[in-house]
């Protein structure tokens, strides 16, 4: 087999590797990113600092995408009946287009717009006069031709430059329309330094026009939201239906087969799930002071993780019967990923792993690794914070630089009349008492060995350089990278969109990514690279048939 | 149904795009940059565009596509961005080490009104541009135009960099316009044919069609010179492939360096081929050699031989100007008839030229510049059709309206094969062919009742 035969570098210092990886540039770049490069030290209880959250250095090839990729790409993008207007040139509009592979089962309503692309198109009489008459207008074509309970306006960089007033449009237009909820999102690319920024406007807004607005109560005994997680290749399908299985009852998905009507529902369920912390946390938050919902830190990449998270979520509802009977969905379930890992292991145990996606990925997918037997050697954030590193205690000291001070943050209060605490300040004491952790997610640092490497916002030219001198056996980021990567005989597995797999999540996505590993890291591929004479340079033969 | 929502009754939109058949003008610039060997394409502006760009076309040519960006944030925004591409230069010439850096301007510094040249020289003043190494700037705004303009106006900021010496240098520039690695192949191919000496411009065969060899080179071997972009200047004379996209560079040269030019058809098809290769023996003043005369009759056997699978077929088509103008050309010349065509791109001359083409096809012809994939859906619901020509997104129409779909155009996203194979020229039209008649007679053998079921077509 081509890896095996693979030699390995010879054990590498991670030091020599931080080293390397800064020689070559400008003294200016190398300082900063030397603070964002940093080798694992595995304290017991404290942390190194990582500079994350920072502009990317104008010129270095980075792989971070913009704040309206953040708002309209990844948290509004997999919302299936909100009509998702882009007010700006064609462009952005275009590239966000089905591209993020997010799943959608369009429901016994049937409304489904993901399929659909929406933009204003604005021409430069737009830029030059401004683009508000045609945004009103084009919101107006849209309710007429397809009567949406909602429609989402998107602002792209020129429409932030040129001062569309695009939520006074919207304001209008939903009181004009009066069965149609409309507002904006001011997501212009250049606010903030990377999706992060985008994630956050979204959320604001969602939490701020629709979140609240149906107070019906839904049936259901166990009712959560599961925060931060986008469907991506059919994932939350597998965590609904173990969700089911277990009988409890998701109110509301952000943002993944998200409906309007569960996000405005949101404030009726009795527990938060956050998956993604970096692109929700604060919603997490928000809903607690508002509504009284606690929250807690999940994860359902891995098998184990998602025993662990839905004996969490049982725990806290600290019901027999479904603490029973999440028990034997585990014991289920267990059987088959277990002797799927055992049998997969035997060709991926020792090999490693090079993760560097968006924020939660990063972390979670190590979980999957684990479980193959295969060590993450180097991992990173593309568009993480501080805490999604070191842990949410260092929340408190996070300096606010003139980029985070652009993101608005809500001030919220407890709602007078739907606000409800969901325990009493005695329950919750007693299960924080026996371990029970709310509000609680420690990084990636703490999950990763003595002499790893973590880096922040990694570019092109260090992916490079990482790979050819640790030689992973196998890299994980995103399209932009992948073929780089492949180039040089490493496989590379996109874990923003998975390539074409999936799902990933719960235990049957655990059973579909050994087996997708286990492909890529076994290809016979990888030893076709070179042709026989490539191979053997010898020029004298002899021809057997003389 | 996919795209459940869309009526088959036909409302007028003023404002409202829905599905586009174009996107926007930097995606352009980066690809026609790549076609130039050692370059490294620059998005000034802020850095999702950038991101865009290079995964859009990722996921089209499944290779690596690097491109820097000036990374603006909300001060660069309200600043300009000089300060911001002052560092880039230095960085990349430090980091990466390219020999151009190719620029294009996105919306954001086009409103903000950054002065690309003024910056480019203050660079050079201040000597953050090696000696021996260039940088290339064209202005792409994606308030005008689309994809196409903005490949064009990089197609121009190529020619931009002729240095005539004065004494000819016995070669036909031909600048081939948007078409596959593979296209560039063939034309080189077909020229080297008709023994004519070639600057083709730009070239993104092997460099978005490269191996898998255990190495990855940032600026892989394909792409033309900077040696030879200088030389287009001393060239005998230009071939423009696509009055859309090659047009502008072609009559730049003309106009600066005096060498004259052509506007041609993209050589798609039997007679946009056919005028292509006249017009490259004319200028070069050579024979056709008889190898090129086997190829067309090959061609024209071919449509003889299956000629009552294409006649009156009706047909809808999705892509750009030059491209559809070519294809709309073969498809009447085989007695197909394309009835609905929408590009995204604006320009009344499109709708122009098509109709030229169709008046003698007999029935409505619907086409439209400036139209979009929403408004091409609603015609098929209102007059159906045998086969639908288009990019990947085609596909949620062709399944909805259960509809024989032949892949062609950008992104393809779904399917492999147009990095390698071409579509150009004699044999290119061959693989139409084939293509079309595969996924027609699929359609046949699937919905033949037992009885009409046939083993030979
Ligand atoms: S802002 Fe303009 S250049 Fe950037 S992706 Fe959008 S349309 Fe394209
Ligand atoms: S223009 Fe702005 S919003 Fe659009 S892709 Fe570029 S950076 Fe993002």
């Amino acid at each position: 087999m081509a890896t095996a035969t693979k030699k390995k570098m010879v054990q590498w210092d991670p030091a020599d590797v931080k080293a390397e990886l800064l020689k070559k540039y400008p003294p200016k770049v190398a300082r900063k990113r030397a603070k964002q490069i940093m080798i694992n030290e595995a304290l017991e209880n404290t942390t190194p600092e990582i500079t994350a959250n920072v502009r990317t250095t104008p010129g270095i090839i980075t792989m971070r995408g913009c704040t309206y990729a953040g708002c309209k790409g990844v948290i509004m993008g997999p919302t299936r009946d909100i009509v998702n207007l882009v007010h700006g040139p064609i462009g952005c509009s275009f590239y966000a287009w089905l591209t993020r592979r997010n799943q959608t089962d369009p429901g016994p309503d049937g409304e489904n717009y993901i399929n659909y692309c929406f933009s204003t198109d604005m021409q430069e009489q737009d830029i030059i006069f401004g683009g508000e008459k045609k945004l009103t207008a084009a919101i107006q074509e849209a309710y007429d031709l397809f009567h949406p309970k909602s429609i989402a306006v998107f602002a792209t960089c020129p429409v932030g430059l040129i001062g569309d007033d695009i939520h006074t449009v919207a304001a209008r237009m939903k009181e004009k329309f009066g069965d149609c909820n409309v507002y904006a999102f001011s997501c212009e690319g250049y606010k903030g330094v990377s999706q992060s920024a985008g994630h956050h406007i979204a959320n604001n807004q969602v939490f701020r026009h629709i979140v609240g607005e149906n107070d019906e109560v839904k049936p259901g005994k166990f009712k959560i939201n599961l925060l931060g997680e986008y469907n991506i290749g059919g994932d939350g399908f597998e965590i609904d239906r173990i969700f089911k299985k277990c009988g409890i009852t998701c109110i509301s998905t952000f943002s993944g087969n998200a409906t309007y009507d569960q996000f405005a529902s949101a404030h009726t369920a009795d527990l938060n799930a956050v998956m993604c912390h970096r692109s929700i946390n604060y919603v997490a938050d928000m809903l607690e002071t508002k509504y009284g919902i606690p929250w807690i830190k999940v994860n359902f990449i891995g098998a184990e993780s998602t025993a662990k998270s839905l004996r969490k979520i049982a725990e806290y509802f600290g019901d027999k019967k479904l603490i029973a009977t999440v028990e034997k969905v585990i014991a289920e379930e267990m059987p088959e990923v277990e002797a799927i890992a055992a049998e997969v292991r035997t060709r991926t145990a020792g090999k490693t792993a090079m993760m560097f996606v968006g924020a939660s990925r990063a972390h979670h997918y190590q979980g999957l690794f684990n479980e193959m037997g295969m060590k993450t050697i180097a991992a990173g954030y593309e568009f993480a914070h501080r805490d999604d590193y070191e842990g949410r205690q260092v929340i408190p000291d996070l300096k606010l630089d003139a980029d985070s001070r652009n993101i608005e943050e809500l001030e919220v209060e407890a709602d007078a009349t739907r606000f409800k605490p969901r325990k009493t300040i005695k329950e919750i004491e007693a299960l924080e008492k026996a371990g029970y952790k709310f509000k609680h997610y420690a990084g990636i640092i703490p999950d990763m060995d003595k002499g790893t490497l973590i880096i922040d916002d990694l570019n092109q030219y260090e992916a490079e350089k990482l790979v050819e001198i640790m030689k992973p056996d196998i890299f994980c980021a995103g399209i932009k990278e992948k073929f780089s990567i492949q180039k040089t005989g490493v496989p590379m597995k996109q874990l923003h969109s998975y390539d074409s797999g999936g799902p990933y999540a719960g235990f049957k996505g655990a059973i579909n990514f050994y087996q997708e590993i286990d492909r890529l890291v076994g290809s016979k591929v990888w030893s076709y690279m070179k042709a026989p004479w490539q191979k053997d340079l010898q020029l004298s033969a002899s021809y057997n048939w003389e | 149904m996919l795209l459940r929502h869309t009526p088959k009754e036909i409302t007028e939109r003023k404002a409202l795009t829905i599905n586009p058949a174009k996107t926007c003008q930097p995606i352009g610039a980066m690809y026609a940059a790549l076609g130039i060997h050692g370059c490294l394409p620059h998005s000034h502006g802020s850095q999702g565009c950038c991101a865009y760009h290079r995964s859009a076309l990722t996921r089209h040519y499944k290779e690596p596509v690097s491109a820097s960006t000036s990374s603006f944030t909300e001060g660069a925004s309200v600043f300009g961005g000089s300060a911001n591409m002052m560092q880039a230069i230095n960085n990349i010439f430090t980091v990466y080490g390219p020999e151009v850096i190719a620029v294009h301007t996105t919306c954001l510094s086009e409103t903000i009104g950054d002065d690309l040249p003024q910056i480019k020289k203050k660079a050079l003043a201040e000597g953050k541009i090696p000696k021996g190494k260039y940088v290339i700037s064209a202005s792409t705004p994606s308030y005008a135009g689309s994809h196409v303009t903005g490949f064009s106006n990089m197609v121009t900021a190529m020619a931009g960099m002729a240095e005539p010496t004065g004494k000819k240098n016995g070669k036909v520039n031909i600048i081939p316009g948007w078409v596959e690695p593979s296209d560039m192949e063939e034309i080189k191919r077909l020229t080297n044919m008709v023994g004519v000496k070639t600057i083709l411009f730009p070239d993104t065969s092997g460099v978005l069609n490269g191996p898998l060899s255990g190495e990855y080179k940032m600026f892989p071997e394909g792409g033309t010179t900077v040696a030879e972009l200088k030389s287009t200047g001393d060239s005998i004379g230009t071939l423009a492939l696509g009055e859309w996209c090659s047009a502008d560079a072609a009559r730049y040269l003309d106009k600066e360096h005096k060498v004259p030019c052509q506007v041609l058809d993209m050589p798609f098809g039997l007679q946009a081929t056919d005028r292509f290769i006249d017009a490259l023996r004319m200028v070069a003043g050579v024979n056709v050699p008889d190898e090129i005369a086997l190829e067309r009759g090959q061609l024209v056997d071919m449509i003889s031989d299956m000629h009552q699978y294409f006649y009156k077929k009706k047909v809808a088509l999705v892509g750009d100007p030059d491209q559809l103008i070519a294809m709309t050309e073969f498809l009447v010349s085989i007695d197909m008839c394309p009835v609905h065509i929408v590009t995204g791109t604006p320009g009344k001359k499109f709708e122009k030229r098509i109709k030229e083409i169709t008046k003698d096809m007999g029935g409505k012809v619907n086409v439209k510049a400036k139209g979009d994939m929403f408004l091409l859906h609603q015609w098929i619901k209102n007059e159906p059709v045998d086969l639908i020509i288009g990019n990947t997104y085609c596909k949620y129409i062709a399944r909805d309206e259960d509809l024989p779909f032949v892949r062609w155009g950008f992104p393809i996203l779904d399917r492999q094969g147009h990095q390698y194979f071409p579509t150009v020229g004699y044999k290119g039209g061959l693989r139409l062919l084939e293509k079309i008649l595969g996924v027609l007679m699929d359609r046949q053998d699937r919905d033949a009742s037992e009885s009409k079921f046939e083993l030979v077509f």
